[in-house]
């Protein structure tokens, strides 16, 4: 692996996992998050 | 502010791994490696990541705002949501294909879902570890598996167990949906979620612990890693690499598939959130997580530990990478040879198993949404109904089986060329027709996180652009070999042909579901008014 890769592979890594933890810590940071916060997982179509 | 107890920590992370678990499938673990190699390697991060930015975030974010707008307005389903913001009935046959790809691709998915369990079970049982380092008796285990040889071959007496574990995962995601999303997702990704992330973590952590391989010391995995991330590799320069436009294709492509962007399924759950409730940070955080699962798990595993015991030249042959091959030829070959490897196979493959059904549940829920609210029906007819429509698809893919032509001609109009429309007409509906200051108001509703000013230019100008310009370039390169192949021939019409017709089958049905709904909410008005 040359020096370029190791930087590249760095980068990325480093790029991906701190936007994921700045996502994770304003959604644990942010009163009522829980309440405001869906995804496809969790949305209940209410059409049962 | 009050300090937050246990309950309110344990559902925040529940709410996180719901986010990111939505997004994590098989693009993640299969795809992106087998992407990134084919394209580049470490170079293939510059279109990946401008693709991110200029499509992925403005894309989800539009497409999660658009669907919230639409709710408001009383509809769900990415018809009546188009009809109502373009204001015309004719609008609504533009949200066609938001029902349409969503259902076609579920077809084809559950069996590569079902491929998965039972490879899983293969690893368990020792079917696949007996076949040992011989990447021609796993190619010919992987070709009668699906059938591959002969079309029906599938429904003979030696693959009743494939065909029967499509049947269960068809079973298993109908059981869930007909339950209702909120008893069946929820509670299934509360469990495989977590289960998921610890898989790949373990498996991760195989692959970096790895020795050398004996025969040859210099497959090791910091060589892996720099077959994937070096920059430059062979005599190729950064600009030969990053002047061809099938690289920005398969970034964008990516992109696409792996956040579940463009073909109508985040539109349809937005619809039925709350006006007050955050689409911004819910997406962004959906997508670093998708960004993470595929970056630093996805980009680790598959093609380091396939480096390591199969050596570069089998990985420099495209054939070996893409990602079908990649998941199912290559990788096996790797498990076999890598000390408890069998575990390790299982673990690997029931981990795509989990993330496939995660993916392959929310992918029939916008026809749902267009059955119940444009027929009048209630959730357990339409989920019968469309139960029976898929089953048919389905069986269509599972039959015509030779060369996996129906799965990849499906494939190819789906997930290729009408989400690539669909995508373009969503940006454009939400930049223009709802327009730079509505569409930042409705951004910013709820919204967890200050949002850019910038943004609606982004959705405006360059997001719609730079999708008409890889649309164009992509059209060129690859629709004339495709629009050859769907043709009559002397035995008759080709498979590329009959899938295409069932297509514009399915398309011509939702047509007439569309227009009926049509009259059905023209009704509705009417009475509303007097």
């Amino acid at each position: 692996m040359t020096l370029a890769g190791w930087m590249v592979m760095g980068f990325a890594v480093t790029g991906m996992t701190t936007l994921l933890v700045w996502c994770v810590w304003k959604v644990i940071s942010t009163p009522g998050s829980t309440e405001h916060l869906h995804s496809p997982a969790d949305i209940d179509p209410e059409d049962d | 502010m009050s300090a937050p107890n246990k309950d309110s920590w344990n559902s925040r992370f529940g709410v996180i791994l719901a986010v990111m678990g939505s997004a994590v499938g098989l693009g993640n673990f299969l795809r992106f490696p087998g992407q990134a190699a084919q394209n580049g390697g470490g170079l293939f991060m510059i279109p990946y990541l401008v693709a991110f930015l200029i499509v992925g975030i403005p894309l989800a974010w539009s497409e999660w705002a658009l669907g919230r707008y639409g709710g408001k307005q009383g509809h769900n389903s990415a018809p009546g949501i188009f009809s109502s913001v373009l204001g015309s009935s004719k609008g609504s046959y533009l949200g066609m294909l938001g029902t349409v790809m969503p259902l076609l691709i579920y077809t084809y998915y559950v069996i590569l879902e079902a491929l998965c369990l039972y490879f899983a079970w293969s690893f368990l049982n020792g079917a696949i570890p007996a076949l040992g380092a011989n990447a021609d008796k796993i190619t010919g285990f992987v070709v009668t598996s699906l059938g591959m040889g002969e079309n029906g071959s599938m429904f003979t007496d030696k693959q009743f167990t494939m065909l029967g574990l499509v049947l269960l995962c068809f079973v298993i995601n109908f059981t869930m949906i007909y339950r209702g999303l909120s008893q069946g997702i929820e509670k299934f990704c509360a469990w495989a979620m977590p289960l998921l992330v610890v898989c790949a973590f373990l498996v991760l952590f195989r692959v970096l612990t790895l020795p050398p391989n004996p025969a040859h010391p210099e497959q090791n995995i910091v060589n892996g890693l720099g077959f994937l991330w070096n920059p430059i590799q062979g005599d190729s320069t950064i600009w030969d690499t990053l002047s061809r436009p099938s690289v920005w294709l398969a970034a964008t492509g990516q992109i696409f598939f792996s956040l579940s962007l463009g073909f109508g399924l985040i539109l349809t759950y937005a619809s039925y959130l709350k006006p007050d409730d955050d689409v911004c940070l819910s997406s962004l955080t959906s997508a670093s997580g998708n960004g993470f699962c595929e970056v630093v798990l996805g980009g680790m595993i598959a093609i380091p530990a396939a480096f390591i015991f199969l050596g570069p030249a089998f990985l420099s042959n495209p054939d070996n990478i893409g990602t079908f091959s990649l998941g199912f030829m290559t990788l096996p070959n790797v498990f076999n040879q890598m000390p408890a490897g069998q575990f390790f196979g299982f673990l690997f493959f029931f981990l795509l198993f989990l993330a496939a059904v995660t993916s392959s549940l929310s992918m029939l829920q916008p026809s749902i949404a267009l059955l119940e609210e444009g027929l009048g029906l209630n959730r357990k007819r339409s989920v019968t109904l469309l139960g029976g429509i898929s089953l048919i698809g389905t069986g269509f893919i599972t039959y015509y089986s030779k060369g996996l032509t129906a799965l990849d001609t499906v494939d190819f109009w789906m997930a290729n060329f009408f989400i690539f429309i669909f995508a373009t007409v969503q940006t454009l509906i939400f930049g223009w027709v709802i327009g730079e200051k509505k569409g930042y108001e409705e951004l910013s509703a709820g919204a967890e996180i200050s949002v850019p000013r910038g943004v609606m230019f982004m959705i405006r100008f360059v997001s719609p652009a730079y999708l008409l310009v890889i649309f164009a370039l992509w059209c060129k390169e690859s629709l004339p070999g495709r629009l050859a192949d769907i043709r009559i021939t002397e035995k008759g019409p080709t498979v590329a042909l009959l899938s295409l017709g069932f297509i514009l089958g399915v398309m011509a049905l939702f047509t007439l579901v569309i227009a009926k709904a049509n009259r059905r909410w023209k009704n509705e008005k009417v009475e509303d008014d007097i």
